[in-house]
């Protein structure tokens, strides 16, 4: 056999071993290069004035005072910026119905929510340009601001858009079979719950970050920017700045972080490149971490009415809800904010087997900051959904909820199936991974503690989730519906003349150690020591085109296209080294540098020597010999529109019934997201997500009043989960490939995010269940917890 | 979120100070540890006309050990009072609270005077002074006054201190034999501003001070739990139950984390726990 | 007219005298002044720790710090910490142990370390995890950092 399938005929050197990730030697001395480490010949400072209403009308702004201050260069209002920008609309054709206006970076006549931006001073720097901004004059008139969903559902609720006749984005419904018939049988016992997911953002520790440099000469933006999809970005800064798309160059070097926050469209990004355009001169626009609360997108924020019905043995007869969400005055451009409701309506029960099912998802307007994709978007809601009902119904029937999941999860051996929406799932595992859990976690261990301290007033409760994670996606998620959002990822790989491998790719790093695994695949693949392969990424100037990072995507579409690159390449470097040798390409190899005899591993010939005369002594070769010592490859996703994987967790938690306070005494996750690349990176992306998880359970809200205010927009007051209270996380994994690749990789960012919040509040109402109460509200703080055992109103 | 443009002067003496502070067209602002006041600048929440760093003035820092008292200039730092035997031996009640005041790199450079002069009514310190009867000495050009814990905590960011003086000491008395400390707080994350908090000591003559922290516009004394447990030489827990149920004369505010009834709520049950650790020593 | 101030100061043992805006805080002086990058801003308001540096031997918030607070004084940032703190090995530790992802937590990550390691802590999760409880990290869930911590300390006891 032949081809790139053959990879994995022979051990690996590199892929499936815990090698630390080169790049964070640099990261670990000072070294990185981040967007505001950068400063550039006449550079500028954008400053923005962010409307402090969340709904306004702008009568007029006055900048006479500003602009004669120290350092004041310009100063641009939203209407300026508006002449050199055609607005965007955060819509797409596969969600049928949505709608949303056109938008533009700064609000031109309405602030729609407190932090949008309305005017910008261009400035020496970033201090005498926040002086600036306390003598620019807005003649604000307040509107009354429409914050809570529901309310903003009600036929009195003020219109945020006139020209819509209510504040509904979108509404999708889906059904299969006749939920409401199946539950009203008389042997189903039917559960109902309210529960709701609080709003909260990124917090990526690196706000975001642009300096944007026009240069005249060439008619070139360049655009360097602290994010995840620099030829998403290309494409859009050329489509709304009127400019050639090979005009503009987008370069994403390091990224302290990004999580879903930045691949999204910023009006203060987009006006920032426009004013380098302008001024032509470097600009330069950091937020601050004021400005990321209310600015970066929010996530979450439903409200959904559940009900599950279950057969007295536990058979799940069907489940359905009704889910309000909260996306603030636009749609965000160009992915949409409909994408997280339409995840719950399309995941909630994927792991399960059942029959009936109807959900209906209502995408609403309101006043707030933009929402959008955050890191497992809408699965924290869809597991939750699902298993805390599950778990819920368990309680009802007196029934153990890992038996009710065993009797109802997908048998391992079902693949291929669908899910009950019409998902189409391969190489799945949720039994093995449940059975794995139970074997590191000790269960029946857990059940005698948690009888035993329950007589001494300790309340421990054991949670469960089973899930599904989105990864891979194929043009079926975005581009079918007309986003400028590639799905497929291209890798290059290039041999110098000293022997080394410089390879690039379309996906980016932001810590997650994509550039390590590229480097993996590459190194074993093409036959070269780890330490000799170069990698770039992040700059549409020189790498293939293709999406970047989102979606669990980077190992399992940027590396498949890696490894056929590398195989590619190879088969060229031996076709070129048989001539030189007089030998038969299939009767060679490549290994640590040298091609070899593939019978005896004898050397033949290093790949320094090899490419020395490719490159420099070509009159050596026969001059029908024309060796390309470089490699380009595509890979999409072309079987299913999303490539699946699956876990099961566990949370174990003690509730202080006097103080409402959660801890979380371990958590265990078992993951499969098929062939594991790097164990340790793999195991770390878990437990990242699992605390940002953690997060959402327990800790992060953005609270706001009723007149649109965010009151907790600090980071002394938005709490985000710290070291002293996490847990120690234990992580497995079973090894599944997908069958849709060579590399069998599939995405593995997001699952615990996904999975941890349905694990806690199950293991929170499991430790409340002899207190006959429950919490079906997160984040779950002590006061609510209080609440729910009736010790406060 | 830059701080807005001021004078900076750094002053050596309490008299340069003084004088600095007394000239009214200044705005002078003091500048001891910046561990609030730097965050509040940044948010263009402050906005002095003159920033006064007092980290040189020798005569603020130190540890002293008097007859009766322990006199801390107002520059001494959070680690200093960390690693101080003499805090440690007189002032035990203070080695209780640090570990749960901020985090190491603030602590290193938070200074007490500052946390004084501040009266955040999150903040341990405060309370402190108000059960160990602590005296805040204060200098002005018209002379140094000595205004007791008691009558300096006005509000939330408000104290007795005006605008021309300058808190140039704390002073406690020290530690008793016989005398009892309790002290116990909830935050939502370890270093946070507590939910609750409670500072208590158990006088030798049996009388009983009680602080909290966390609940109210300011540190605050509950007259009501001090009467009720002063006197008793055994803190029984019928008579904890009983210190709970009076908790009532305090005026709970709420805050992000919780409201006014979870305050309630939770300031019963640190005292509770204050109080069984005092009793289990 | 923005107001100034010369400044002495050691950084990382280099000798520096420099005329900064008084309002200037430490860190936009050591990353846009000095060009130490490595220290990096991530809340500006003292709470997250990303900016932690050491001045005069100790841990501070560089974010909370004028520049010319800094004046007559050492400091010691990220650039500096494997000859001038020791700390190779704890670098060392958290590379194997991918006790970092995007980076930018890690400047002030390592110098709480560095502090808890110096004071001659013992390698105790409970009490690394409080020590380090002042650095926010998003990316790690910290169990990598802590176990780095704990190995270094461990390492150094067993030498």
């Amino acid at each position: 056999m032949t081809g790139p399938a053959t990879v994995f005929d022979k051990p690996t050197d590199y892929i499936g071993k815990s090698i630390p990730r080169s790049d964070a030697s640099r990261l670990l001395r000072g070294q990185g290069r981040y967007v505001d480490d950068m400063q550039l010949p006449r550079m500028v400072h954008a400053v923005f004035l962010r409307s402090p209403y969340a709904h306004a009308k702008i009568n007029s702004i006055d900048i006479s005072q500003a602009i004669d201050l120290q350092g004041v260069v310009a100063i641009f209002t939203g209407k300026d910026i508006a002449q050199h920008v055609e607005p965007y609309v955060g819509v797409l054709s596969h969600l049928p119905g949505l709608r949303s206006p056109a938008q533009y970076p700064l609000a031109v006549d309405v602030a729609r929510w407190q932090g949008e931006p309305v005017a910008v001073v261009i400035c020496a720097s970033r201090a005498l340009g926040e002086d600036a901004l306390e003598y620019i004059k807005v003649d604000y008139e307040q509107i009354p601001a429409v914050t809570d969903t529901l309310d903003a559902m009600s036929s009195e609720a003020p219109l945020i858009h006139k020209e819509y006749d209510s504040n509904l984005a979108w509404k999708r419904e889906v059904e299969f079979g006749n939920l409401e018939e199946a539950l009203a049988q008389d042997d189903v016992v039917v559960v109902e719950k309210q529960i709701k997911f609080g709003r909260h953002t990124g917090v990526t520790l690196e706000t975001r970050a642009t300096v944007c440099d026009y240069i005249p000469g060439d008619e070139q933006l360049i655009m360097y920017y602290a994010g995840q999809a620099p030829h998403m970005l290309q494409f859009i800064l050329a489509k709304h700045l009127d400019m050639l798309e090979e005009n503009v160059r987008v370069v994403a070097h390091d990224v302290g972080g990004s999580f879903g926050i930045k691949v999204h469209t910023y009006g203060d990004e987009i006006a920032t490149a426009i004013i380098a355009k302008l001024l032509k001169r470097p600009v330069k626009f950091t937020a601050d971490r004021l400005e990321s609360f209310v600015t970066d997108i929010h996530a979450r924020d439903h409200v959904v009415d559940a009900k599950i019905g279950v057969k007295k043995d536990g058979t799940i007869v069907g489940m359905g809800f009704n889910d309000f969400t909260g996306i603030g005055p636009f749609s965000m451009y160009p992915r949409t904010s409909a994408i997280e409701c339409n995840q719950i309506l399309n995941l909630t029960g994927a792991p399960y087997q059942f029959e009936h099912y109807h959900a209906v998802g209502n995408v609403v307007f309101q006043n707030k900051t933009l929402m959008c994709q955050y890191r497992a978007v809408g699965h924290p809601i869809a597991m939750a959904i699902s298993d805390c009902m599950i778990e819920e119904a368990a309680r009802v029937i007196g029934m153990d909820p890992v038996k009710i999941r065993k009797k109802n999860l997908i048998p391992d051996d079902a693949y291929p199936t669908k899910s009950v929406t019409g998902m189409r799932f391969d190489d799945l595992s949720h039994h093995a991974c449940l059975d794995k859990l139970l074997e590191i976690m000790d269960y029946e261990g857990l059940l005698v503690d948690q009888q035993k301290e329950r007589g001494n007033g300790i309340y421990r409760g054991i949670g469960f989730v089973s899930l599904v994670e989105v990864t891979n996606p194929s043009p079926m998620f975005y581009g079918v519906g007309g986003a400028p959002i590639a799905s497929q990822d291209g890798a290059t790989v290039r041999l110098d003349a000293a022997g080394a491998l410089h390879v690039s790719s379309s996906v980016t790093e932001q810590g997650q150690g994509t550039n390590a695994i590229l480097q993996q695949i590459a190194a074993d693949v093409f036959g070269v020591a780890i330490e000799r392969v170069k990698v770039t990424t992040g700059d549409t100037a020189t790498v293939p085109y293709g999406g970047g990072t989102w979606a669990s995507r980077g190992a399992g579409i940027g590396g498949e296209a890696m490894l056929l690159a590398s195989h590619a390449l190879k088969e060229q470097v031996l076709e070129t080294a048989a001539v030189i040798l007089q030998a038969k390409p299939e009767n060679l190899d490549i290994s640590s540098g040298e091609v070899i005899s593939k019978e005896s591993g004898e050397q033949k010939i290093s790949l320094g020597d090899l490419a020395k005369i490719v490159y420099y002594r070509g009159n050596e070769l026969p001059n029908d010999l024309r060796p390309e010592l470089i490699a380009t490859r595509h890979y999409r996703v072309t079987d299913f529109p999303f490539v699946f994987t699956n876990g099961a967790m566990a949370a174990h938690v003690e509730v202080d019934t006097n103080t409402g306070f959660i801890k979380i005494l371990h958590f265990w996750a078992v993951e499969d997201c098929g062939r594991v690349i790097n164990p340790q990176l793999v195991d770390d992306q878990i437990r990242g997500g699992v605390v940002q998880g953690i997060g959402g359970a327990l800790y992060e809200e953005c609270i706001y009043d009723t007149d649109g205010q965010m009151q907790n927009a600090s980071m002394a007051d938005y709490l985000v989960p710290m070291a002293s209270e996490m847990p120690e996380i234990t992580v497995a994994h079973v090894e599944t490939y997908t069958k849709t690749s060579v590399l069998g990789a599939k995405g593995a960012g997001e699952a615990g995010t996904g999975g941890a919040p349905a694990a806690i509040m199950n293991a929170v109402n499991n430790a409340l269940e002899p207190l006959n109460c429950g919490l079906w509200q997160m984040p779950m703080t002590p006061e609510r917890v209080l609440k729910a055992l009736g010790k406060i109103k | 979120m830059k701080a807005p443009d001021f004078s900076y002067e750094k002053p050596t003496t309490i008299s340069d100070v003084l004088a600095l502070l007394a000239n009214n067209e200044l705005e002078c602002q003091l500048l001891a540890g910046g561990q609030s006041l730097m965050p509040m600048m940044n948010f263009r929440m402050a906005n002095p006309g003159t920033l006064v760093d007092i980290s040189n003035v020798s005569e603020l820092s130190g540890i002293y050990e008097r007859k009766e008292t322990i006199e801390i200039g107002a520059m001494v730092r959070y680690r200093e009072l960390e690693l101080s035997k003499i805090i440690k031996t007189h002032c035990p009640l203070i080695s209780m609270v640090l570990p749960y005041v901020a985090h190491a790199a603030i602590r290193n450079r938070g200074t007490i005077g500052g946390s004084i002069g501040l009266s955040d009514p999150a903040a341990e310190l405060p309370a402190v002074l108000l059960v160990l009867d602590g005296k805040i000495e204060i200098t002005s050009e018209k002379g140094i006054r000595l205004e007791p814990a008691n009558t300096f905590f006005k509000g939330v960011y408000e104290t007795s201190c005006e605008p021309d003086e300058l808190i140039t000491k704390i002073i406690l008395p020290k530690k008793q034999p016989k005398q009892k400390f309790g002290f116990h707080e909830i935050a939502r994350r370890h270093g946070d501003y507590a939910m609750a908090g409670v500072c208590i000591l158990q006088d030798v003559d049996l009388n009983v001070r009680v602080a909290f922290f966390g609940v109210a516009d300011r540190a605050v004394r509950s007259i009501a739990v001090e009467n009720l447990l002063s006197g008793n030489s055994y803190l029984s827990g019928e008579l904890i139950k009983n210190a709970q149920n009076v908790l009532n004369d305090i005026e709970f505010e709420g805050d992000m984390n919780a409201g006014p009834e979870a305050k309630q709520h939770i300031a019963k049950v640190v005292l509770e726990r204050a109080l069984k650790e005092m009793k289990n020593d | 007219m923005t107001k100034t101030a010369q400044i002495n100061l050691v950084v990382n043992g280099e000798k520096y005298f420099e005329n900064v805006p008084v309002r200037m805080n430490l860190a936009d002086f050591l990353r846009n002044k000095l060009g130490l990058t490595g220290t990096h801003v991530g809340c500006e308001h003292g709470v997250c720790g990303a900016c932690t540096i050491f001045l005069d031997g100790v841990t501070a918030r560089s974010c909370l710090t004028l520049a010319v607070q800094a004046d007559e004084t050492e400091v010691t940032t990220i650039e500096g910490y494997e000859t001038d703190k020791n700390a190779s090995d704890l670098i060392k530790n958290f590379h194997k142990r991918n006790a970092l992802q995007c980076g930018y937590c890690t400047p002030g990550m390592l110098a709480s370390s560095i502090e808890y390691i110096e004071q001659g802590n013992p390698p105790d999760r409970k009490k690394v995890k409080e020590h380090i409880s002042g650095n926010y990290c998003r990316c790690t869930g910290y169990q990598a950092i802590v176990d780095a911590i704990c190995t270094t300390i461990e390492e150094r006891q067993s030498r």
